[in-house]
């Protein structure tokens, strides 16, 4: 039923959003090791530092069915439901849309009356992914002001190319591909968009069948994984703009534009240059009309001993920092970046953000360096900081520490292990722990963090 | 004295279309914080005005043509029909158009107010006034309808020129709308700021569905 009110925890602007009360849950998608029996699940942990259950799981809904590698999920709906042009914020934001990334099912999951017992209550088998939009392994979620948008990494049979696809916020049928004219893309990542600017950026990782397996050494050094962003028309659905970072940069992750509509510029993080084992962010910016990048930050390889490498780095003698996630506080003033490699976790004042500084850093778990968390001193950690969210207050960044199930054990040989941490932020910068906010889990791997409520990553504004 | 509620009514009605966010004020507002202009929100009050008045005057002269080819009876169980399925129609699956961006110059603003009326019904919840009235006969109401309902029960236009009477229906119409839609967006823009809207957008679409399926009601006593 329609709500006679703007759902509350809708916002016209980012700056407003960023007034929201702190969250009290977070869901948080679980996925199986290789080799596990059980089936996948979306676990709710308790966010309120007031709370008994603080920092512990309080829900969880199992998927119905074995072997979907939940990974990335979003809302229904969001503050992008109040944009002028296409009103419609009397919708809840309610709905988890929760793909699986190997499956190609996607789950929609209620979060209410109770979000400690969210329940599914449509399941999209892969067949109609595939037949509907032709398209497979769906994996970002965004909610835009007329309907879901859902990225995708390939074509049914695993190949290229990969795409966009949308989903009614209502009904949540199937609406088909998003592209009328692709242009030259054909590697698919991640998205999203200025929509103060009609105009959606896409990035580029590596087809199905390219990650699947692993990482595969001989196509990175080959400069086969992706190295470019695409610019489109965000209203005519067209291809308008490549921009390459150059062959050496390989993989093309996580795109932040700023949460303000009135600016055009934005980050995206890059895992690693074949030239150095650097990794790097990257800002994307309009210049006279057309959209041009640069690298603003680059985080250099750590020199290791070969004996503390896996197999696979053991020639290079250094760990790559790996950077692949990185978030974007709502007042686009501090940008988050996970080194999943050395363990490093950075915040950086994006105020210029042409000129970013660093603001703070922690370091936890790592290729090398396997440092414990506060709340357990004595406990080496495997994995390192990797999917990272932030609160809407900007006070709150918690952050999960596996990449991709097939490519875990490729860096983390002995096992990545499960944990999600905590940081709180000053708000004139700087990060540290809460040592009191520790969460490990020996069934599943945890991935993205979505906040009751919304975060940084969920919600898209037409007012700055 | 009673020759003028016809005209208060519709400029009334182009008062009430214009205060809903999704009819244009909003966008007006977006489009001026978009380019931090004042100019930018007076700029888009042309286009979206054009826009509503084009989808209800393409409904008044509907009503009007039908008036002469149609038996009374049949055009008003036909009106009544329209707007009830529309109402039930809105009630249980409202879309919103997908097609607009924020980059939007005359043209698509224009197209974007008319297409915006028109799914809303805003032309629809003129009919009653266009029908051949009937004697005044029901009762009183209550309600925040009333004033409308009461005034189209017995006074609706009945003995006027046609292509007049389009024309100036649909400038009062556009003039109460206009009037309120740059108001509301002058207001909201320079003192209020959108933050307002968490508080104060009711949903003016459910509102607005039922007085279409009341309206639908009201016809087949007419």
């Amino acid at each position: 039923m329609p709500l006679l009110k703007p759902d509350p925890t809708f916002y016209p602007s980012p700056r407003l959003a960023m007034q929201a009360p702190p969250e009290k849950h977070a869901f948080v998608a679980a996925l199986t090791p290789p080799g596990s029996k059980l089936n996948d699940a979306l676990l709710v942990l308790d966010l309120d530092p007031d709370s008994r259950s603080y920092g512990q799981q309080v829900g969880e809904v199992t998927m119905p069915e074995f072997g979907d590698e939940l990974h990335h999920f979003g809302w229904n709906a969001c503050s992008s439901a109040l944009c002028p042009y296409a009103p419609h914020p009397h919708v809840e934001r309610r709905y988890l849309v929760v793909p699986g990334l190997r499956s190609s099912r996607i789950h929609i999951i209620d979060t209410k009356p109770n979000p400690r017992k969210p329940k599914i209550v449509k399941v999209i088998e892969p067949e109609e992914v595939f037949a509907r939009a032709n398209y497979s392994r769906p994996h970002t979620i965004h909610c835009g002001p007329e309907g879901i948008y859902v990225s995708a990494f390939g074509a049914p049979n695993g190949d290229g190319p990969g795409g966009i696809f949308m989903l009614d916020c209502e009904t949540f049928e199937i609406l088909g591909q998003w592209e009328m004219d692709r242009g030259p893309q054909f590697l698919h990542y991640d998205f999203w968009w200025h929509l103060g600017f009609d105009t959606l950026l896409s990035s580029e990782w590596g087809t199905p069948n390219m990650i699947e397996n692993g990482l595969q050494p001989d196509l990175l050094l080959a400069s086969k994984y992706g190295h470019q962003m695409h610019v489109w028309d965000l209203r005519r659905r067209r291809h308008i703009q490549a921009l390459d970072l150059g062959k050496e940069q390989q993989m093309v992750l996580e795109m932040r534009p700023a949460h303000n509509p009135t600016k055009a510029y934005g980050f995206v993080g890059v895992v690693v240059s074949l030239k150095d084992l650097s990794a790097s962010v990257w800002l994307w910016h309009r210049n006279d009309g057309a959209w041009d990048l640069k690298k603003v930050i680059e985080i250099p390889a750590e020199p290791a001993d070969p004996a503390n490498l896996p197999p696979m780095l053991k020639d290079f003698k250094a760990v790559p920092p790996l950077v692949s996630d990185i978030n974007l506080s709502l007042d686009d003033k501090f940008l988050y970046v996970s080194c999943w490699g050395t363990g490093e976790f950075l915040q950086y004042d994006v105020s210029d953000p042409f000129n970013p500084k660093k603001t703070g850093s922690v370091r936890i778990g790592g290729i090398v360096n396997r440092t414990s968390h506060p709340k357990k001193p004595n406990q080496p950690l495997s994995g390192g900081p990797q999917m990272v969210e932030v609160s809407r207050d900007g006070k709150r960044v918690y952050f999960t520490n596996s990449l991709y199930a097939a490519w875990d054990e490729q860096f983390y040989p002995d096992g990545v292990g499960s944990w999600m941490a905590k940081l709180e932020a000053d708000p004139q910068g700087g990060i540290r722990f809460d040592e009191n906010f520790f969460v490990e889990n020996s069934d599943y791997r945890v991935h993205q963090i979505r906040l009751e409520g919304g975060d940084s990553s969920s919600d898209s504004f037409c007012f700055p | 004295m009673s020759g003028l509620w016809p005209w208060l009514t519709l400029f009334g009605l182009g008062a009430f279309h214009g205060i809903n966010p999704a009819m244009g004020w909003l966008f007006a507002v977006g489009l001026g914080l978009q380019e931090q202009k004042r100019i930018a929100v007076l700029r888009a009050l042309p286009p979206i005005a054009l826009g509503h008045a084009l989808s209800i005057a393409t409904i008044i002269a509907a009503v009007l043509l039908a008036r002469v080819t149609v038996p009374p009876f049949d055009l008003k169980i036909a009106a009544a029909a329209i707007l009830f399925a529309f109402g039930l129609y809105r009630l249980f699956r409202s879309r919103h158009p997908n097609w607009v961006g924020m980059r939007v110059g005359f043209g698509d603003l224009t197209l974007w107010s008319f297409v915006m009326a028109s799914a809303h019904g805003a032309g629809l919840m003129l009919i009653p006034l266009f029908l051949k009235s009937a004697p005044q006969t029901l009762a009183p109401h209550t309600g925040p309808m009333a004033l409308h309902m009461h005034s189209t029960c017995g006074l609706g236009f009945a003995n006027f020129n046609t292509p007049s009477l389009l024309t100036s229906s649909v400038a009062v119409h556009t003039l109460g709308y206009l009037l309120v839609t740059g108001v509301v967006a002058m207001l909201v823009y320079e003192k209020l700021g959108v933050g307002m809207l968490r508080r104060a957008w009711f949903n003016v679409d459910l509102f607005w569905t039922l007085a279409l399926i009341a309206t639908g009601v009201l016809i087949l006593f007419l």
